[in-house]
């Protein structure tokens, strides 16, 4: 198991390095230069190239690249071009409204998605499952921008009982903080439900086909029985690895539902230095994105090789 | 009488509650809503307008001031003074006045940010302002003496702009992040991503605000901008994003749509240096081709003024010349012809992502197939812009709005991007910048647009509007924008 985890943990780290090193060169080619970006097209050539050498973009790629990494290494994400405050900082303060909105969306995600899932495999092939299924086809078809807009309408626009977005920080008054986070979560939840819901259907339906499911049936346990017993647990193996996916989407891949409620959450951060220009921002920004993915399927592979000794003797019968 | 008391504080406790509620605000209270976010909140230090938007006449003041009319007014100086040679400016500074944290103002605070701005490494976005100072000189602390190389005509107005306003040694590396200066309202805090809050500076020594507070909240999304408005979350936008929006608001009485005119010349940017556009004729026939009503009809809904060069229609040295390129498609082709191209030739049409341009576009390249010029459109982040077609001059056609207040002279530098390169044109503007007698002004102005317009340098669209929206009981706010800013100090609640 140890060794198992050591060698996932060598791919972990070179995983990292060869991200590290796309993202840099990469967005190094992009056209357009953030100093003239920043000072605009009045700006006189002198104010420019000043602005160039203090941001240090007159040192060539490489040696800029290697500074950037030594900063990781010390967990410095760097100074944002444009803001002039630390990456690190930026980061921090998005995280207030992405993290919560992000677990709050997964959470309610998961008390509509499972429970409609295991009702539908419950009643497989029946009116239940039918209606379910269709409602998780909507959830899934409909554009998270477009239900966010609805949602605005109805609970700001005509009822004025929500607001229509914004975000007033936790530390001024955490109720409000909460309220503003209502309509994005629900807007952000719904979609993933719909995922869950359909997943957990799939895989519970294929779990009570096997042997064990027969077996405690036999034994005497009713179909329900026998579901909440041994069979959802089961189930959840692949539903677990979809949220974990889920999870990282959410974190990062909200720009357009925080477009709709104008939230400062990470995804706009990202947003506007890329248009920007803000490069080490976002450089700095998506590693860490890239890192948190890449930590989560560490993760979510050390669970499943806990759990299936299979996985981690590499499946053959004179291993391990 | 105890249970009127009991009733009265019942009432101001709804009231209170009401007012904390997100919907709803203290009639002292105002919150503006704004497209773009600062990429930070110093004037000094960058080009773009959302700093000035923020900071301009609120927090930061400079020597002088502009009016809503775009006139010069006094601000930090009550009064100045020029030599008859137009080269020393002798300013009268007010006294008493203390920055936001305390420190004091003088004209040290004066010599600090001049000499900052027109240094070395200096970063100022304008540092053209500066060019022109040869010394500034305290004479004693509340008299300034500046002495420019040569007589401009226009210094009072551009040290009246956000990049040349009046910062202290002491907080000048951190205003950034912390913009402290003299103006009516001082900074509070700024919400990464959310918003910026200024309250009323109680220690203002001139006309005190009317609002306590003042909230910008950063809103780019225009549905988003829409619902806001619509939810009570803002009172208004001093540019609304959306222009097919407008309508909903102008017939809602709980909404005035207040319009009017920025700096923005809007310009089909032409590379007069590159074939066949080097050849005047061509661009006479683009000029010929192009239906202004029907690009601002449809790319901005009707919102938006013709233009006949590359002049502010408001300002009073404004020379009509919209009939000089009637739309006469057979007149178009005949110069195409006369000029080589009988049937037309393929050309590039970059676009950054302005509505106007992108909307915009699509008309003009409709309206020059007419005369046979096939256009294809490549679509630019403002990034990509900067690099392919301002730095490189790697284009054949663009749109962009030019929002710098008096702009004429970038026709005068060759290496502009439009690479237009005209010696008379050239030698006007040079005599333009020293001349400071206003009628002079005037006269040397109207003949340089008249050569523009002459030459086709550009096809010239429209002044790009600024279509204000805000809540019916409020007034003050400015309708045009003569420099970038939102001035709130005369804004107020009616009701």
């Amino acid at each position: 198991m140890i060794g198992f985890a050591a060698k996932r943990l060598f791919g972990v780290a070179v995983t990292l390095l060869v991200a590290a090193a796309i993202l840099f060169f990469l967005l190094d080619i992009l056209p357009g230069d953030p100093a003239r970006f920043m000072l605009g097209i009045n700006a006189t050539e002198d104010a420019v190239a000043a602005l160039r050498t203090e941001l240090g973009l007159d040192q060539p790629a490489f040696n800029r690249f290697f500074i950037w990494l030594l900063g990781l290494f010390q967990g410095d994400l760097g100074i944002s071009f444009s803001q002039r405050m630390p990456v690190t900082q930026l980061m921090a303060e998005r995280l207030q409204v992405s993290l919560p909105l992000a677990l709050g969306a997964l959470a309610l995600s998961t008390l509509i998605g499972l429970p409609i899932g295991i009702f539908a495999a419950q009643h497989r092939g029946k009116l239940g499952d039918t209606l379910a299924m269709v409602l998780a086809q909507i959830g899934i078809a409909i554009p998270n921008f477009w239900f966010a807009m609805l949602l605005v309408l109805a609970f700001a626009v005509t009822w004025r009982i929500l607001p229509p977005g914004g975000f007033v920080p936790w530390g001024e008054n955490p109720l409000l903080a909460l309220r503003s986070l209502v309509l994005p979560t629900i807007a952000l939840a719904l979609p993933q439900a719909a995922i869950l819901a359909r997943v957990m259907r799939t895989s519970l339906v294929d779990v009570m086909q096997a042997d064990f499911i027969r077996s405690a049936r036999a034994k005497g346990l009713s179909q329900s029985q026998a579901i909440w017993r041994h069979g959802v647990r089961n189930a959840l193996l692949p539903v677990l690895t979809i949220m974990g996916l889920q999870f990282a989407f959410l974190i990062a891949g909200t720009i357009i539902v925080e477009n709709v409620f104008y939230l400062p959450g990470l995804g706009r951060l990202i947003f506007s230095a890329i248009s920007a220009r803000d490069l080490i921002v976002v450089r700095s920004a998506i590693l860490v994105l890239v890192a948190m993915v890449i930590l989560v399927m560490f993760i979510v592979d050390l669970a499943y090789a806990l759990v299936d000794p299979r996985i981690r003797t590499g499946g053959g019968q004179d291993d391990g | 009488m105890q249970i009127i008391e009991k009733t009265v504080k019942k009432t101001l406790l709804a009231a209170s509650i009401v007012g904390l509620s997100t919907f709803g605000a203290f009639a002292s209270d105002i919150r503006v809503g704004m497209v773009l976010e600062p990429p930070h909140l110093d004037p000094t230090a960058g080009a773009a307008a959302a700093i000035d938007e923020v900071v301009y006449a609120n927090v930061f003041e400079g020597l002088t001031r502009i009016d809503q009319n775009g006139g010069v007014q006094p601000s930090l100086a009550t009064s100045w003074t020029i030599s008859d040679d137009g080269m020393t400016y002798t300013f009268t500074l007010k006294e008493g006045v203390t920055f936001h944290d305390g420190t004091g103002f003088d004209a040290d605070d004066v010599v600090f940010t001049y000499d900052r701005a027109r240094a070395e490494d200096s970063t100022n976005a304008q540092k053209g302002i500066f060019a022109p100072i040869t010394s500034v000189t305290a004479v004693d602390p509340s008299t300034i003496e500046i002495k420019i190389a040569q007589p401009q005509g226009d210094f009072l107005f551009n040290i009246g702009r956000g990049d040349a306003v009046i910062v202290a040694p002491e907080s000048a590396e951190t205003n950034q992040s912390n913009p402290v200066g003299t103006g009516p309202f001082k900074f509070v805090q700024w919400d990464q991503g959310s918003r910026v809050i200024l309250e009323k500076n109680p220690n203002y020594t001139g006309t005190p605000a009317f609002m306590n507070k003042a909230r910008f909240v950063f809103i780019s999304d225009p549905n988003a901008a829409q619902n806001a408005m619509l939810a009570g979350d803002v009172d208004g936008f001093a540019n609304f994003p959306a222009p097919e929006s407008l309508a909903i608001f102008e017939a809602d009485p709980r909404y005035q749509v207040v319009r009017g005119s920025t700096e923005g010349e809007t310009i089909l940017s032409t590379n007069n240096a590159k074939a066949p556009f080097n050849d005047k004729r061509v661009r006479q026939a683009i000029a010929h081709a192009l239906d202004r009503q029907a690009i601002i009809d449809g790319a901005m809904f009707g919102y938006g003024t013709p233009i006949g060069t590359h002049f502010a229609p408001h300002h009073p040295y404004y020379e009509d010349l919209l009939d000089t390129y009637p739309r006469d498609i057979e007149r178009a082709k005949a110069l195409l012809a006369e000029a080589g191209y009988p049937e037309g030739f393929e050309a590039t049409f970059k676009l950054p992502p302005p509505t106007y341009a992108r909307r915009g576009g699509q008309i003009i390249a409709a309206q020059l197939r007419e005369i046979g010029i096939e256009l294809e459109l490549i679509n630019v982040e403002w990034g990509q812009w900067l690099e392919d077609v301002f730095k490189t001059k790697n284009y054949d056609l663009s749109i962009v709005s030019h929002v710098e207040p008096f702009d004429i002279g970038i026709y005068a530098n060759p290496d502009y991007y439009f690479q237009y390169d005209n010696v008379v044109f050239q030698a006007i503007i040079e005599k333009l910048n020293v001349t400071a007698n206003e009628a002079k002004r005037e006269q040397l102005a109207r003949a340089a647009q008249r050569i523009l317009t002459e030459d086709a340098v550009n096809g010239y669209l429209f002044q790009l509007a600024k279509t204000g929206v805000w809540n019916t009981n409020l007034e003050g706010m400015w309708p045009n924008s003569p420099v970038e800013g939102n001035d709130l100090t005369a804004v107020r609640w009616t009701n």
